[in-house]
């Protein structure tokens, strides 16, 4: 038997730049393949250990009613590219609005010389990238005709100034109404040199009426959200009547509230949004950010008890329709559902590629962008407290005097654990019943301490849009939670 | 990235392709390289090339219509120029914007500093210069957490179907440095500092270090403290943000849009007390961000908003302006309603030293350095705050770190409770301002 002589044909540099390389502009697909696994060689043969490209299409647009008029519609286009060079642990993203392979070439060759590395010169033999076939989540799901089944801009002005004109019909003492819309269309695509290639689509609707009421001195100011993430008919599918109901029953019941005077109180938190508590005083505590910063006291608690017995928590990206729900991350992971605390005990934390690669963690398809001008960073989806078991009298029936936290305003947590988050609508509650209204509310804590305070939980989990802002930008979060207590927790007011 | 003018000829032959005779274009192109570093060593290095134009169109009803893209190319043009026509049928009936009367008058002629950008490297090499000198100079000080070594350029334009045209070139460079600390026993502290300036080479590095390090040291030793009324003295960046987060009060766009804690007939009304003066002054000589023109190109200019506790003038769009009749202020960003924002301000600071009032005698008075967390506990609709910060507490001129504490209030009450004006201003990114003492505002220290 006679063995033929190997062939040595590695592709060289020359060949690959002189070919023509045809990527569609307005869509990203499988034409875009031979472009990227080209710019991913070369990376690599420059001697970058990773390197990831993110290309991305936004199509979105904003509407506003003010009162009885339409007053804002922007719309927005943006096209831009992201590249991410590894060398060892350190990283360099560079970003671009030039989606061309020169202008791609450009951004790869800046971030290959901050990293003290140079394209391969011309002659040299080159990395050949096999890029998995395109993982499309958005051909597989049905997600390339949303666009043109979202609402028109006459469907969005008719539809938000009958929602303003349910305020006017359910409110008093009115100074003015506000109706917002957005939808946010994003199209995306990952390609990296360990062979991933994947593409998503992604729409984000959102509508949110204000309500500013006055009676001399006596402001109140009540807003309510809602969001979706899977149906393009969002919009005209939206009660507004209900919405509306609930904003102007919160503005006149807190237009003559008093403030609450600080202390200490057992407080009930609201499902839905009260679930911010647990995104600012845990949540971002558990992101490999933080970890890889020290900025987290949990870094090195995983298995051990961080909360009370009575406390089960969730991260994940698929939830049906949810405000954070994704099909696949910004770095082009499946998303998964993550059980962060099973029973008071830390089970996972939520990582990204970087993260995982610098704590250890496992990646958790949590690896989350505004948009291409930032490197993906772990980040929450959908988090949530689970129900508990107890009915919502009980907790109520526990409290002799403290505060219910109906509705909560944002929040933030500090670099060494410490939270806050304002109280928009809130009330006391005395010997187990709800009666006069407050303002001003602050609650502020350590997160090390609260998580063991939260005692009890019922059974009415609720979920609710939120908007999320921390390394890699804003982004589109669900915060959820059953009603629970909180035994004690300081309360800022006058 | 296509050049201002490339930008131009495009708008213009789209406009005369599509049968648009009136339409402004307002853009900018930005380069900007940051750096972050870890126990020395470089952590992530960004940097971004980008360009984005806002284009506003009038169609032949006279409607606006406004569309944003990133795509300044030919073909990109046309088609923001096309949703912007698109869009302009839905556009208001009443008030419509119009381009500004002054978006061809002179800009002030103000000495503009740009650097060079500097090697990526040496970013490097400075930021973990100054994350070893900041870890030296505590025992107590294990991490620098947050930090950020960056630098920009930024060419900024405006232009209309009438002819104006304006652009200028800024470059900035900016640190921060966030320090934490880990004692055994003791909860982990942390306190930082932010130094801007045109370039790297104008930074004051140093000065950051030493700050971050002299606030951060002055938290170890820290105490709760008792909820109750106190005399509370504001540094220049708290009371600043303060005035960022409530500057409805003197903005016509929300005034007129009836979302703001003023009146449009509360000019000459006394809204503070008389030791308060304050201006916004984009092209004040400390603005390291000084432009010369809004987003409907408008010259900027000095506007006394507060003088003596009287509220005197509002800031104010070209809309707004005609509107109120007065004169535009040049603090527009254009959009499909043109937003009004101040620029950087200017708190006059006070005539004279008083003996009794001064920290180092200060018994049972709160210096706040730092709030935190606006965005969630301001409501700027109702003038209310309830707000964490990091200060100290002043024991006989003695001051001690607070362990965590929010302050409360009405915005409105607390202008009229200013008792004193310090007569030394600070320069802040946000503006120049001296320390505000203020009577009974409300603490609450964490239980």
């Amino acid at each position: 038997m006679s063995v033929a002589p190997f062939s040595l044909s590695l592709p060289k540099t020359d060949d690959l730049l002189s070919r023509e390389y045809t990527a569609q502009r307005d869509r990203f697909g499988s034409s875009w393949e031979s472009t990227l696994a080209t710019l991913l060689g070369l990376g690599r043969a420059a001697g970058a250990d990773f390197v990831e490209f993110f290309l991305e299409r936004n199509n979105y647009i904003s509407c506003q009613a003010e009162d009885d008029a339409i007053t804002s519609i922007s719309p927005r286009l943006v096209t831009g590219a992201g590249v991410r060079v590894f060398l060892g642990q350190a990283d360099c993203y560079v970003s671009t609005n030039n989606l061309s392979f020169n202008g791609l070439k450009a951004a790869l060759d800046k971030a290959l010389s901050i990293m003290g590395l140079t394209l391969p010169g011309p002659g040299a033999n080159l990395f050949e990238i096999n890029l998995e076939l395109l993982r499309d989540y958005a051909s597989a799901r049905g997600k390339d005709a949303w666009l043109e089944r979202c609402s028109s801009m006459q469907d969005m002005g008719e539809v938000l100034l009958s929602a303003n004109q349910a305020l006017a019909h359910q409110a008093s003492h009115v100074q003015s109404r506000r109706a917002v819309y957005f939808r946010d269309w994003q199209e995306v695509m990952v390609a990296a040199s360990d062979g991933t290639f994947a593409r998503d689509i992604r729409l984000t609707q959102s509508v949110a009426c204000n309500l500013l009421c006055a009676d001399g001195e006596h402001r109140s100011s009540i807003g309510e959200r809602l969001g979706d993430t899977s149906n393009p008919e969002f919009l005209t599918t939206w009660d507004y009547q209900t919405t509306a109901e609930h904003v102007a029953d919160s503005a006149g019941k807190m237009l003559y509230a008093e403030y609450l005077e600080s202390g200490s109180y057992p407080v009930i938190m609201a499902n839905q949004f009260g679930g911010v508590i647990f995104h600012e005083a845990c949540g971002h505590l558990l992101e490999t950010t933080q970890i890889e910063r020290g900025t987290t006291p949990f870094m090195d608690k995983k298995g051990e008890k961080i909360a009370h017995v009575n406390l089960t928590a969730w991260d994940e990206g698929l939830s049906t329709d949810a405000f954070g729900t994704i099909d696949m991350d910004d770095e082009g992971m499946p998303a998964q559902r993550t059980l962060l605390i099973e029973n008071g005990m830390l089970r996972n934390f939520l990582s990204d590629r970087a993260g995982s690669m610098r704590t250890g963690h496992p990646r958790t398809g949590s690896g989350r962008r505004q948009s291409y001008t930032y490197a993906a960073a772990s980040r929450m989806r959908n988090t949530y407290i689970a129900p508990g078991d107890y009915s919502l009298d009980q907790l109520f029936a526990s409290v002799d005097k403290g505060i219910y936290c109906k509705k909560m305003g944002g929040g933030s947590v500090g670099a060494t654990g410490q939270f806050n988050f304002a109280v928009d609508e809130a009330y006391l509650i005395e010997h187990g019943q709800v009666t006069k209204p407050l303002k001003g509310a602050t609650l502020i804590g350590e997160a090390t301490e609260i998580m063991d305070r939260i005692s009890m939980c019922s059974n009415d989990l609720g979920l609710a849009p939120g908007f999320c802002g921390s390394i890699s930008g804003s982004i589109y979060v669900t915060v959820g939670q059953p009603h629970l207590k909180v035994d004690a927790i300081t309360v800022g007011g006058r | 990235m296509p050049t201002l003018e490339d930008i131009a000829s495009y708008a213009t032959t789209s406009a005369q392709k599509l049968g648009i005779y009136k339409y402004d274009v307002y853009g900018a192109t930005v380069d900007e390289t940051s750096v972050q570093v870890d126990q020395g060593d470089p952590k992530q290095v960004k940097a971004s090339n980008r360009s984005s134009v806002i284009v506003r169109v009038w169609n032949d009803q006279g409607k606006l219509g406004v569309t944003s893209t990133s795509d300044v190319d030919p073909a990109g043009m046309d088609q923001a120029l096309t949703m912007a026509r698109d869009a302009s049928h839905f556009g208001v009936d009443d008030h419509i914007p119009d381009f500004s009367p002054e978006a061809q008058a002179p800009t002030a002629k103000v000495g503009i500093e740009t650097s060079a950008a500097a090697p990526v490297s040496d970013l490097i090499t400075n930021l973990i210069d100054l994350e070893k000198q900041l870890l030296a100079a505590h025992p107590a000080i294990t991490s620098v957490p947050y930090n950020g070594l960056a630098q920009r350029r930024s060419d900024r334009f405006y232009l209309n179907s009438a002819g104006a045209l304006r652009q200028e070139t800024r470059t900035y460079a900016s640190v921060y440095l966030y320090s934490k600390t880990a004692e055994t026993g003791r909860k982990p502290r942390s306190a930082g500092a932010m130094r801007v300036h045109h370039g790297l080479d104008r930074l004051d590095l140093q000065g950051c270090v030493r700050e971050a390090a002299e606030k951060t040291i002055s938290h170890l030793n820290y105490e709760k403290i008792s909820s109750g009324k106190y005399r509370v003295v504001f540094s220049a960046e708290a009371f600043l943000s303060l005035l960022g987060a409530f500057s409805n009060l003197y903005n016509a766009q929300s005034i007129l849009d009836r979302r703001s804690l003023s009146n449009v007939d509360d000019l000459g009304k006394q809204v503070a007390s008389p030791l308060l003066s304050v201006y916004d002054d984009a092209l004040h000589a400390d603005n390291i961000g000084v432009e010369t023109f809004d987003g409907e190109g408008t010259p900027t200019r000095r506007v006394g908003l507060i003088e003596q506790g009287v509220l005197t003038h509002f800031l104010h769009s070209a809309g707004t302006a005609r509107r109120l009749g007065a004169s535009p202020t040049g603090h527009a960003s254009i959009g499909a309603k043109v937003s009004v924002s101040p620029s950087f301000y200017h708190v006059l600071p006070g005539p004279e030293q008083r003996s009794d009032l001064r920290l180092e005698t200060a018994d049972q008075v709160v210096l706040i350095d730092d709030l935190q967390a606006l965005h969630a506990g301001v409501n700027a609709l109702q003038g209310s705050f309830s707000l964490p910060f990091d200060g100290w507490l002043y024991r006989q001129g003695e001051r001690v770190s607070i362990e965590s504490a929010t302050v409360a209030g009405d915005f409105r009450e607390l202008l009229q409770r200013i008792i004193y004006v310090e007569p030394e201003a600070d320069i802040t990114p946000g503006g120049v301002c001296p320390g505000i003492w203020v009577d009974d505002l409300s603490i609450t220290g964490e239980s």
